[in-house]
């Protein structure tokens, strides 16, 4: 019967909005007749010309009547009375607030701690969004990348490109205000009289302080970077290798053989640059450098695009179709030379690279742009879990304050006045959850945030600024807003006469099915976010434990850090705790590749292979089984590589055979022969979420880059010190670096780690939260049925009996949310976030619903405890008083 | 406040009121001045006129009563003052004066 009230009859009506607007800004003394006028013409063009049209006529002149003569002035008496209302709700918020002191609480608490995550996306967006921000040219830099396509396989995206790129767009595009040729591998150590330091930085060309706005301390920006052998340092660098003393005009010698000239000293580039490098060296250095190399080919081969970037500043008014069409032009000219590749040029504006895509070869730190969307729904979702908490519990309790609704209404009310009164009550509410929201980021999510990953720190500070400050404050309106719209929607539909003659017939259960929608919801997030981060602690549990064909613990891998090999094994066979060494380019199983091409037979058939330099040692040490042919033989530094050891997956790929016919055979790596002595049972010498392809073994002298020391010890951190001190003496320069391989191997797999940790902390809140609310439920339900479960007791009901009444609903509700949470989970990171994993762990029962466990466990404590005193409580106590 | 004097359509107004005497509201003056004119009259042009009037003191206007048509709302109706009358009056004798002062000439053929 209520309901139907509230369906007037259809008639054709002009827009409603309008006719608010109309009477919004309408004196009132013209008013009443100017609507009256405007109806009638309504009422005529919906005979004459349909009811669409109407209405758009309608609206026209509901605009065109806003003139001077029509628009009433400010009136400063309705201010005032809407300022004492003001603080009359605000008053009445406060008193109802501490009336229901669990209620409130329950509501701070979930608001405040859903806020301080909405805290960190708002501090982590600005923080993101300010990167490059400072450069002067923002908006009209754009970078030169490349994409590539080699044969018909799948085209890879890069941030980096070639320098015959760079000179081809010198040459042949005019019009560009300005360009930059960046070169990375600037390094080495660099002394200055008896300090030595080591650097790695850039080349770049002179236009590199005008292009970007890095301030020079020291050194005119025009010049700095024009000559030869000149580099530029930052204060940080300058002050390590000069103190205090002025280093402009002083040489320093790079690695005992270069020696470069300081022109100037620039400010630390700030953390939200993409760019960052401590010594800028000029690019004329690099050129001369290759030119005097007679094989070099990074001057001028097209696909040599891997570690050189382009920046241009582009005119205001440029076209850059036109520009982009050029690139296009040139890139297809180039291509023409080498028909394997495909390499195009592409444009990225400055403010599409952090937060950007995903490219290969960052010249800085990066973050995707993916990324930001993921977090910042995640936390929008935690956010919204809270409001509809205080949505829940306000409109259950509805009851309580239907009667002051009422009362206001009598006394004149409007809709929209008690609509306003609630949305600010929600506002307070979520203002002061703002504070506690504040403690919480500052004290404990910021730094937790920060302390995922160092990539996060070394990007990000979170430390909010003024503006910043702004948008908490207009994040705690919004969220009063969503939480309170629907609680202000409720009580503002109040019909006066029916709250106030008799308020049981407020169709107060009207809303249950919402409320259900709302419970269900939260849970239904509560459980993925439980089962997700169940899952990626498998996965990365598999991933870490995953049986890589060969051994790798109690191997310490060194990193020679230029260090000659042999100096190194001879210092360090001194130590007992070694009982075996061997020397290797890379460490695998880490993501780290080194690729070639091979060729058997056919001179045609070429294929990409993966390979590790090692020596003779290196196989024995790593438990690697030779399922034929034997272990390399060592052999002089100085002689020509000759043998080679491939896994069963490069026999297959010739078509060789069986692993003892390939024995002898005779393969062609990068144009030189060599014999395969050995096949290697295949084993994952990659992360695991690549398949194992075609690899081979190389005896390489002149790639060592890591010794991998076996440890036996019973004193770790006393072996590594004596590891240590042994390095130091060895070389002064460089600091020791080493990791055991299983360290670095879960190290590989981090990211895993950083998903469980960000995903299974959601969980933690989106469950606080959810069971905030139900407890909230759960409380209000026992409260108004106490005296139904009284006369039901009276009547002979058990106690078990009560509580499963009371419980089942919720209950119910649960089973719901399982069964939505579950499959969904299941399905999201099964076939979407794992799903290029070419080896993923199996969820079983336990990864599945241990967490739906949990989450239940905790709920049916809420319920039960609730229910349990319900139950309990002496029928005659709340009987008795009627 | 702008002269007195009255513009061109201010005493087509004018007289449509004083000719639609006690019916003369907003919407009855468009439609009058439509069919005499015989171009489109916008309501809009037609309101800010009659306030304008009204301020000059030529009009009257009064809310009438509330009837079932346009949604209940009343109706503003306008009456012509003396005021109004006089300035009506004498823009009619200055253009009698005007015109018995063309000779027949002028309009012979026409």
């Amino acid at each position: 019967m209520s309901k139907r009230s509230h369906i007037s009859p259809r008639i054709d009506r002009p827009p409603r909005w309008a006719t608010r607007f109309l009477e919004w800004y309408c004196k009132p003394s013209l008013y009443e007749d100017l609507q009256g006028d405007l109806l009638e013409y309504f009422g005529r063009n919906v005979a004459a010309k349909g009811l669409t049209y109407a209405r758009l006529i309608y609206i026209i002149d509901v605009l065109k009547f806003f003139r001077l003569y029509t628009v009433q002035k400010p009136q400063i008496f309705k201010g005032m009375n809407q300022f004492i209302l003001l603080s009359n709700y605000f008053k009445t918020s406060v008193r109802s607030m501490a009336r229901n002191k669990l209620f409130s609480t329950i509501n701070v608490v979930g608001l405040a701690i859903s806020m301080s995550v909405g805290l960190l996306m708002i501090a982590f967006l600005t923080d993101i969004y300010s990167f490059d921000t400072f450069h002067e040219k923002y908006d009209r830099i754009y970078r030169v990348g490349n994409t590539y396509q080699r044969l018909e396989e799948d085209e890879s995206k890069f941030a980096s490109t070639s320098i015959q790129a760079a000179s081809r767009i010198k040459s042949d595009i005019p019009g560009i205000e300005e360009m930059v040729l960046i070169t990375r591998n600037f390094r080495g150590d660099a002394a200055y009289n008896n300090k030595i330091i080591a650097i790695e930085g850039l080349y770049a060309e002179p236009s590199f302080f005008s292009v970007f706005s890095f301030k020079l301390k020291q050194g005119d920006a025009a010049t700095v970077l024009k000559e030869p052998y000149s580099v530029v340092l930052d204060e940080t660098t300058a002050k390590k290798l000069f103190d205090d003393k002025d280093p402009v005009g002083e040489l320093i010698k790079l690695n005992d053989k270069d020696s470069y000239t300081v022109t100037g000293v620039m400010e630390d580039m700030p953390g939200n640059s993409h760019l960052r490098a401590p010594v800028v060296a000029s690019y004329s250095t690099y050129e001369i450098k290759e030119k005097e190399n007679e094989e070099s080919t990074r001057l001028t081969r097209w696909n040599n695009m891997w570690s050189n970037y382009i920046y241009l500043v582009v005119r205001p008014d440029q076209d850059i179709e036109a520009l982009q069409a050029s690139l296009n032009q040139i890139s297809a000219e180039e291509n023409e030379v080498d028909e394997h590749t495909t390499i195009n040029m592409w444009l990225q504006p400055m403010s599409a690279i952090v937060p950007g895509e995903d490219l290969s070869n960052q010249i800085g730190p990066s973050f995707e742009l993916k990324m930001v969307w993921i977090i910042t729904v995640l936390a929008f979702v935690v956010l919204v879990s809270a409001c509809f908490n205080y949505t829940n519990l306000s409109i259950a309790r509805s009851l309580r304050r239907s009667k002051e609704v009422g009362i206001r209404k009598v006394i004149g009310a409007s809709g929209g006045d008690v609509f306003g009164q609630f949305i600010l009550e929600a506002v307070v509410i979520s203002g002061l959850s703002l504070v506690f929201a504040f403690i919480l980021y500052y004290t404990a999510i910021r730094p937790r945030f920060l302390g995922l990953s160092e990539e996060i720190s070394e990007m990000i500070t979170l430390i909010p600024s003024p503006l910043t400050f702004l948008y908490f404050l207009l994040l705690a309106v919004v969220t009063g807003v969503l939480a309170g719209f629907f609680p202000a929607l409720f009580f503002s539909r109040i019909s006066v006469h029916k709250v106030l003659k008799n308020v049981s017939s407020l169709k107060l259960f009207g809303n249950v099915t919402f409320r259900k929608v709302l419970i269900v919801f939260q849970y239904t997030l509560s459980l993925a976010f439980i089962i997700g981060a169940t899952m990626a602690y498998k996965q990365y549990d598999f991933a870490v434990n995953f049986d890589l064909g060969y051994k790798t613990d109690n191997i310490l891998n060194i990193d020679l850090l230029g260090n000659d090999v042999e100096k190194v094994k001879t210092a360090l066979s001194e130590i007992p705790e070694i009982t075996d060494m061997s020397a290797s380019t890379l460490v695998t199983s880490v993501g780290s590749y080194w690729g070639t091409t091979a060729k058997y037979k056919d001179p045609l058939d070429s294929t990409n292979i993966n390979y590790n330099g090692i020596d003779e040692n290196y196989i024995p040490i790593h438990g690697l089984e030779l399922i034929a042919g034997r272990n390399f033989i060592s052999q002089s530094d100085s002689s020509a590589e000759s043998q080679i050891i491939v896994n069963e997956k490069l026999l297959k790929r010739f078509n060789i055979g069986e692993p003892l016919d390939a024995i002898g055979e005779t393969l062609k790596v990068d144009d030189k022969d060599v014999k395969i002595v050995g096949v290697v049972k295949d084993f994952h010498y990659g992360k695991i979420d690549s398949p194992i392809k075609e690899f081979a073994y190389r005896y390489k002298a002149d790639q060592y880059y890591v010794i991998n020391a076996l440890i036996s010890s019973s004193d770790i951190p006393g072996t590594m010190e004596k590891i240590e001190s042994k390095w130091d003496e060895l070389d002064a320069i460089h600091p020791f670096e080493a990791e055991f391989y299983d360290d670095r191997i879960q190290k590989s797999y981090e990211e895993y780690l950083v998903m469980v940790k960000i995903i299974g902390f959601l969980a933690f809140l989106a469950i606080s939260i959810a069971s905030l609310g139900l407890l909230g439920m759960v409380v209000f339900t026992t409260e108004t049925r106490l005296k139904e479960i009284s006369i039901r007791k009276v009547l002979g009901a058990s106690e078990q009996a009560l509580v499963f009444l009371l419980g089942r609903g919720f209950i119910f509700l649960l089973l719901i949310s399982a069964a939505i949470a579950v499959p969904a989970t299941w399905y999201f990171f099964n076939q979407i976030v794992f799903n290029d994993l070419a080896y993923k762990a199996t969820f079983g029962f336990l990864e599945l619903f241990g967490g739906v466990l949990v989450v239940f466990g905790i709920a049916a404590l809420a319920v039960g405890s609730q229910t349990v005193r319900a139950a309990r409580t002496n029928p005659a106590e709340t009987l008795r008083n009627e | 406040m702008k002269g007195t004097n009255l513009g061109e359509f201010e005493e087509l107004v004018l007289l449509t009121i004083a000719a639609l005497m006690e019916e003369a509201y907003s919407v009855a003056v468009c439609d009058e001045l439509t069919k005499h004119t015989g171009r489109e009259v916008k309501l809009g042009v037609v309101h800010a006129v009659l306030n304008r009037l009204e301020e000059k003191g030529y009009v009257k206007s009064g809310l009438g009563e509330a009837t079932n048509v346009r949604g209940g709302r009343r109706k503003r109706f306008y009456t012509i003052t003396s005021g109004g009358k006089a300035t009506l009056l004498k823009a009619r004798e200055q253009r009698d004066q005007l015109w018995s002062m063309i000779p027949d000439v002028v309009f012979k053929g026409i």
